[in-house]
């Protein structure tokens, strides 16, 4: 097609415009620019994104170089980088195909950390794409939490990808918290592999951005736990897509998910939940929920559940719900003396409270309830 | 002056009348009780008077202490010191009852000028409250009225009355599902609260209420106007004869007796 030609040639000179790397890199790198190639930018025509319209996002190609050649990328990053997100997905061969900003970070096995990992992808330039890169290596039996903040100022365009590698027995929990500009383009990938009775779980808190797709891909094993969580808060004409695959490939795994969003304004949110239980899978035990409050006449849910299901001794259990405001929980606040508006914004922090209290991370916990609490209370009456 | 003044109040909802011209005068001290059948129009006056905007005030005019009542949003009301002990108690799971009780103690003494309770106040202030009513404190850090029983719902909303010292109580059925140990001590959180200031409407559709909360006055509501008026005897003479008693008939009697 000429368009997927003509983006490709845009996007060749921006490729062989990027700093020399290391060869294993490199060849990373080219395979993924030709992957790429042949993808093309998805369009709504494409079932993963049929809600999602990322043209805008496509016109913001020039790419800021980070100032200094990257420190050489440890020996074990070579064995794993790029090894599990796949190329399939547009944005990750993109990603991929501009491997400069990359992080490794190894937990040694048995190891427990106190303090969280945290990983702060500042805006790139104005009018420039980023592709943020982490690769996180957890050994066996170790203990971690890591928090990845991604915030900016301005028109940028945000293209992260994380691979997260969870060896067997160890327990990581992962926090991202998404508070980009109200005009940045924010797509985002979490792909994590869970080892043998390893737990996991994952709390995507998505603020900001105007347009954003967060992907968060977990494939178990034997015995694994997996916490899906997510908490999305939009409004004016913000859009956000979250995206959740949990692959149960082994038996005896259990995986719950939590997906809750407030809509305000124009807003549009999607949620698509794909829950994989393969043949070996048998004893799988996997809750999928997502619940949205919708504050306004104008803003729109997509919601869909979706289920393969290979095996047949499993539970697995979905359900979605949109409502609004409860008039009568309204009356009752105020009723008691509190201000219309402040009951109103007490019912919206009360529906995000149960994604809030899964946090574990005291001091994230707090700023993320300071920042909510501030959300809700510049909210016109 | 009349600390309550209810004058010809019309109400609806959708485009059903339910309110069909009440005439109520509470003066400050008194105990009214307002009885009558299912469906008279009992919690719908209370609701009225609370400000629910689900019924729709056609007529009349209802002044506390000459200030037009109607005119005022719920949140004005409380403060201004109308307080209803909810027929059914909503459950608001992800509020703590401790957040909910002392965002509402603090907006209301804001509004009397009085200043803001800190943390260790509020808490001495409500132990004392919740000893009288026989409530676990464990209550206070639960979500409001989330998985409390019928009994704890009915003495969590006259606990919250103490806390917040109203100076008209409404109390709708505060009554119906209380066993009589509940009933007693619940009646007992009530009857402490009377004094010369302080008037309140006791809404009921039994008389056993009323051994415990003794009335000044006794209305009787029917289809949508107080009928019959008199002393705490009335009461008895409803318990002994029923509404029938009085000449009020259920819908489906008085079809019964064309």
């Amino acid at each position: 097609m000429t368009a997927v030609a003509e983006l490709s040639a845009q996007w060749l000179e921006l490729f062989t415009q990027q700093p020399a790397a290391e060869p294993w890199i490199q060849a990373l790198r080219e395979k993924a620019f030709a992957r790429f190639s042949e993808l093309g930018f998805p369009t709504t025509h494409q079932e993963e994104w049929r809600f999602t319209n990322v043209a805008p996002v496509t016109k913001l190609a020039q790419v800021s170089w980070p100032a200094e050649r990257p420190a050489r990328l440890p020996e074990a990053a070579q064995a794993h980088l790029a090894k599990y997100a796949s190329l399939d997905h547009p944005f990750v061969a993109l990603n991929t195909a501009f491997l400069n900003d990359v992080r490794v970070i190894a937990v040694p096995r048995g190891a427990t950390l106190e303090a969280p990992i945290e990983i702060t992808c500042d805006a790139p330039a104005e009018g420039t794409a980023a592709h943020p890169r982490t690769l996180i290596l957890v050994g066996a039996n170790a203990q971690c939490s890591i928090v990845e903040t991604y915030r900016g100022a301005g028109a940028y365009f945000t293209n992260a990808v994380t691979e997260i590698v969870v060896a067997d027995s160890a327990v990581v929990d992962h926090y991202k918290v998404q508070q980009e500009s109200l005009s940045a383009y924010h797509i985002a990938t979490l792909q994590v592999a869970i080892g043998r009775s390893a737990a996991f779980s994952s709390h995507s808190i998505s603020l900001g951005g105007a347009l954003v797709r967060n992907d968060v891909n977990a494939v178990l094993s034997q015995g694994s736990d997996a916490n899906i969580n997510g908490l999305y808060i939009v409004n004016g004409t913000q859009h956000v897509d979250n995206h959740t695959s949990i692959d149960h490939a082994m038996p005896h795994a259990t995986s719950h998910e939590l997906y809750k969003g407030i809509l305000d304004g124009r807003s549009n949110a999607v949620f698509n939940g794909k829950i994989i239980v393969r043949k070996d899978a048998q004893k799988t035990d996997s809750k999928q929920t997502n619940k949205n409050l919708v504050l306004s006449d104008d803003a729109v849910i997509n919601t869909k559940p979706e289920l393969q299901i290979w095996a047949d001794d499993v539970r697995c259990t979905h359900g979605a719900t949109i409502g609004q405001l409860d008039s009568e929980m309204l009356f009752y606040l105020q009723s008691r003396g509190i201000g219309r508006k402040d009951a109103r914004n007490l019912l919206i922090y009360a529906f995000a409270q149960d994604i809030v209290d899964r946090i574990k991370v005291q001091s994230l916990r707090d700023s993320l309830e300071r920042t909510l609490f501030g959300k809700f209370h510049e909210h016109p009456e | 002056m009349p600390l309550l003044e209810i004058i010809d109040l019309r109400a609806k909802v959708g485009d059903r009348e339910i309110l069909k011209g009440i005439n109520l005068t509470v003066q400050h001290g008194e105990v009214h009780a307002i009885m009558g059948p299912n469906g008279s129009g009992k919690s719908t006056l209370a609701q009225v008077l609370a400000g629910r905007d689900l019924y729709q005030v056609t007529g009349g005019q209802v002044l506390l202490d000459g200030r037009d009542l109607l005119e005022m949003d719920p949140e004005e009301r409380a403060r201004e010191g109308v307080f209803l002990a909810f027929q059914y108690p909503v459950e608001i799971p992800g509020v703590s009852n401790m957040y909910f009780l002392k965002a509402a103690v603090n907006q209301i003494r804001k509004h009397r000028g009085l200043e803001e309770l800190d943390a260790m106040d509020f808490l001495n202030l409500v132990r004392e409250k919740m000893q009288v009513m026989k409530m676990d404190q464990a209550l206070l850090n639960r979500p409001v009225n989330t998985g409390f029983s019928g009994g704890e719902k009915k003495r969590n909303e006259i606990f919250q009355m103490a806390v917040l010292e109203p100076r008209l109580a409404i109390l709708d059925e505060t009554d119906s599902g209380l066993d009589i140990d509940a009933l007693r001590t619940v009646s007992g959180g009530v009857n402490a609260m009377r004094s010369p200031e302080r008037g309140m409407i006791v809404v009921t559709h039994y008389q056993r209420l009323l051994n415990e909360i003794v009335p000044d006055y006794v209305h009787v509501l029917a289809d949508g106007r107080l009928v019959k008026s008199g002393g705490k005897e009335l009461a008895l003479e409803l318990e002994a004869g029923g509404y029938a008693a009085v000449g009020i008939y259920d819908e489906e009697e008085a079809v019964g007796r064309v």
